[in-house]
């Protein structure tokens, strides 16, 4: 298990928020409870499962909604 | 254009996000094609150019507003973008082409006032972040430096620091000296002189000279990075009041769909139907109450106020009582001679004795006797003789001299005229400690030593009491003579002395659970824990410990006791803020609804309007906590 913290674009509208929660939920390998996003901070954070999914393939589920993605940490 | 439309909504991904991203060029666009079509009506009574405008202007502007819908729709969330796509499908089903384009326009081009707007109500707390170090200068293998990224730094690491240069993470001095600005830190801007051994902290800058440090903690682990944590996590916390309006904004928003198809089938008036769609817009209310947070834990974060969260702000701005844990918040903690008093003659002599044994002494109060004695020459000091508890006997240039307390005199057989036995009970009932110098069996020299009270502390003081806090309570372990001291010169509610850390927490219990009060608990976090933990708001002063920032609720990052008065009337003007943003919302929603039931003149561009003027003005509201200031 690999925890990350992904820096997005400025968040604008609350709704943004679940929509992103939703797409990093539906990924395999992901683990739901940990997956928090923040709206003033436009973070989101995440516990992930690095031999089911990579951090590239959680980025694009949030670019394929049109978010940005500034940088992310994994640790 | 509809075949690129049905494109884009069959999910061409790399289309969507083309899309999206230029979605403030549509919406200037739009704008355009708006303009163009109004003038060529009015100018050259051109119906064509002004229908087909504003079709083109329709369908560029809800483009990204249905790939917003649709994703939503995705995850099962019914959002704004939602309802705003079905009221402009709407719209064109019935021709209404000029609602459909100015009602998208608007939607667009309010949520870029509010991206704009937004990120100045978040503008404090990103100063705050830019303020983190990015690159350090690392010791390698072969002795030299080299600029590498501060996440590469280990514990254990040398690094260098030169001069203007930030330092990169937490560590201790090894070797060279300066001075460093640590205002981000401390809120402190008088630099610290450094050298080795002393503590350095991430975020904080070398104002001159060079230092090379080993690196203790790095990353988020170092107090700048807890700090950060800290206000990213309070901004985003939620309050009683925020959880319930987003549960609410969950349901609400499908509710306001059936609610239209509802009236659509039993009317067939899609006009209608529409329209309720655009001002059941649920904006200004879910967004109203974080703006008022974010600007005010914003203001806290650049005036070294660290209020943790929601909760925070609301149990604070409801203040009863201030507990205050020891003397030492509202003394110098340094104590010092408040007065004397000189008997007989050779006086000049007998303080020159004073000094010479108090030179050799380590007891605390020796330090403040030799401050105010000053720069003299010290005599050889012998036999010297120390009574515990009582003071010091020795012999200095043939004389026998006596310094402490009045037990010391009585055993050596002072005697105390009445003249300094009406000192000693005066200087005693104003909280000093006394030391009392006898030479050869007469006393020649009463002091009296004690803390002071810290500049200002009163005019703050008066200042939480004009904010409504009622009561001003001191639990000290102290005697009872210094706590009544300090608390008569204050005018303190209740001042108690020779309190054990259980027994400030009993005491805070009885206020909360008895008497019913919203107590707030200021200490130091270390041995306080427990009645920081159960006051309702704990408060820890002087900050930058990590039990501290754990513990508490509020962190003031300085011992400066203004902050104090600065949080919480910045936390009843948050809350105020709050309040008026929701009135602003709930008043936008009803006015709107009540126009459409009994007026003529609604339809879906004015109410369009009125929706993100409402959000714009609660944005606005919130953006004026940034500049909030006590008075």
């Amino acid at each position: 298990m690999k925890s990350a913290t992904i820096q997005l674009e400025t968040l604008t509208c609350p709704s943004c928020m679940q929509k992103i929660e939703g797409a990093l939920k539906s990924l395999d390998g992901v683990d739901h409870d940990t997956v928090k996003v923040s709206f003033n901070s436009s973070k989101a954070k995440l516990d992930f499962d690095e031999t089911k999914v990579s951090i590239e393939e959680i980025e694009d589920s949030i670019k394929r909604l049109g978010y940005e993605v500034i940088k992310s940490r994994v640790k | 254009m509809k075949k690129v439309f049905v494109n884009v909504m069959l999910g061409g991904g790399d289309m969507q996000r083309y899309i999206l991203k230029n979605k403030n060029s549509i919406a200037l666009l739009s704008g355009v094609l708006i303009a163009v079509g109004f003038l060529s009506k009015w100018t050259m009574d051109s119906m064509l150019i002004f229908t087909w405008s504003l079709i083109i202007a329709s369908i560029l502007g809800v483009a990204p507003i249905a790939i917003q819908a649709y994703q939503a729709l995705r995850v099962k969330v019914v959002s704004i973008d939602v309802l705003v796509t079905v009221a402009v499908a709407g719209a064109f089903l019935i021709r209404n082409y000029e609602e459909s384009a100015i009602v998208t326009f608007l939607f667009l081009f309010g949520a870029y006032l509010e991206q704009r707007t937004l990120n100045k109500t978040r503008s404090a707390i990103k100063e705050l972040t830019e303020m983190a170090p990015e690159s350090a200068l690392k010791q390698m293998e072969d002795g030299e430096f080299v600029e590498v990224d501060v996440e590469d730094v280990d514990v254990g690491d040398i690094l260098l620091v030169k001069t203007g240069a930030k330092v990169p993470v937490d560590g201790t001095v090894v070797s060279g000296e300066g001075s460093v600005n640590e205002a981000s830190i401390t809120g402190e801007s008088i630099p610290v002189a450094k050298e080795k051994g002393s503590k350095v902290f991430a975020g904080t800058i070398l104002d001159n000279g060079t230092i090379q440090i080993v690196a203790e903690r790095v990353g988020e682990d170092t107090t700048f990075g807890r700090i950060i944590e800290l206000v990213e996590e309070a901004q985003d916390s939620k309050s009683e009041a925020e959880r319930f309006i987003d549960r609410f904004s969950k349901y609400y928003t499908p509710a306001v769909l059936i609610l239209s198809i509802v009236v659509w089938l039993f009317s067939r008036d899609v006009e209608l139907a529409i329209t309720i769609l655009v001002l059941g817009c649920p904006g200004a209310l879910v967004i109203g109450v974080p703006v008022s947070h974010v600007a005010g834990i914003g203001n806290g974060a650049r005036n070294g106020v660290l209020l943790k969260g929601s909760e925070v702000i609301s149990d604070f701005s409801k203040l009863d009582t201030i507990v205050f844990d020891r003397t030492g918040t509202l003394t110098v903690g340094n104590p010092s001679v408040a007065e004397k008093e000189y008997y007989g003659d050779n006086i000049d002599e007998a303080l020159v004795y004073l000094a010479s044994i108090e030179h050799e002494s380590d007891h605390p109060l020796a330090k403040a006797v030799l401050e105010e004695i000053g720069e003299t020459a010290f005599l050889p000091v012998e036999n010297t003789e120390v009574i515990k508890g009582e003071g010091i006997v020795a012999s200095v240039d043939g004389h026998r001299v006596a310094v402490g307390n009045v037990a010391l005199m009585e055993r050596e057989n002072v005697e105390l005229k009445d003249k300094a036995k009406a000192d000693i009970d005066l200087f005693e009932e104003r909280g000093n400690s006394l030391v009392l110098t006898a030479v050869d069996g007469e006393l020649k020299i009463l002091m009296g030593v004690r803390d002071q009270i810290r500049p200002r502390v009163k005019e703050d003081l008066l200042k939480l009491k004009k904010l409504g806090v009622k009561n001003l309570i001191m639990l000290s372990g102290d005697n009872q003579g210094t706590v009544d001291a300090v608390s008569r010169e204050l005018s303190l509610t209740e001042a108690h002395g020779n309190m054990l850390p259980q027994d400030k927490s009993a005491y805070i219990k009885r206020l909360i659970e008895e008497e019913g009060q919203i107590v707030a608990f200021v200490g130091d976090g270390v041995n306080d824990s427990p009645s920081l933990a159960l006051a309702n708001i704990g408060i820890a002063m002087g900050g930058g410990t990590d039990v501290a920032i754990e513990t508490s609720d509020v962190v003031l990052m300085n011992s400066d006791f203004s902050r104090l008065s600065h949080a919480l009337g910045l936390t009843k003007a948050t809350a105020r803020n709050m309040k008026q943003n929701i009135f602003i919302a709930v008043g936008v929603v009803l006015v709107l609804l009540a126009s459409l039931l009994f007026s003529e003149w609604m339809n879906m561009s004015i109410g369009m309007l009125v929706h993100e003027g409402s959000i714009l003005a609660v944005i606005l509201n919130g953006m004026r906590l940034l500049r909030y200031k006590l008075r």
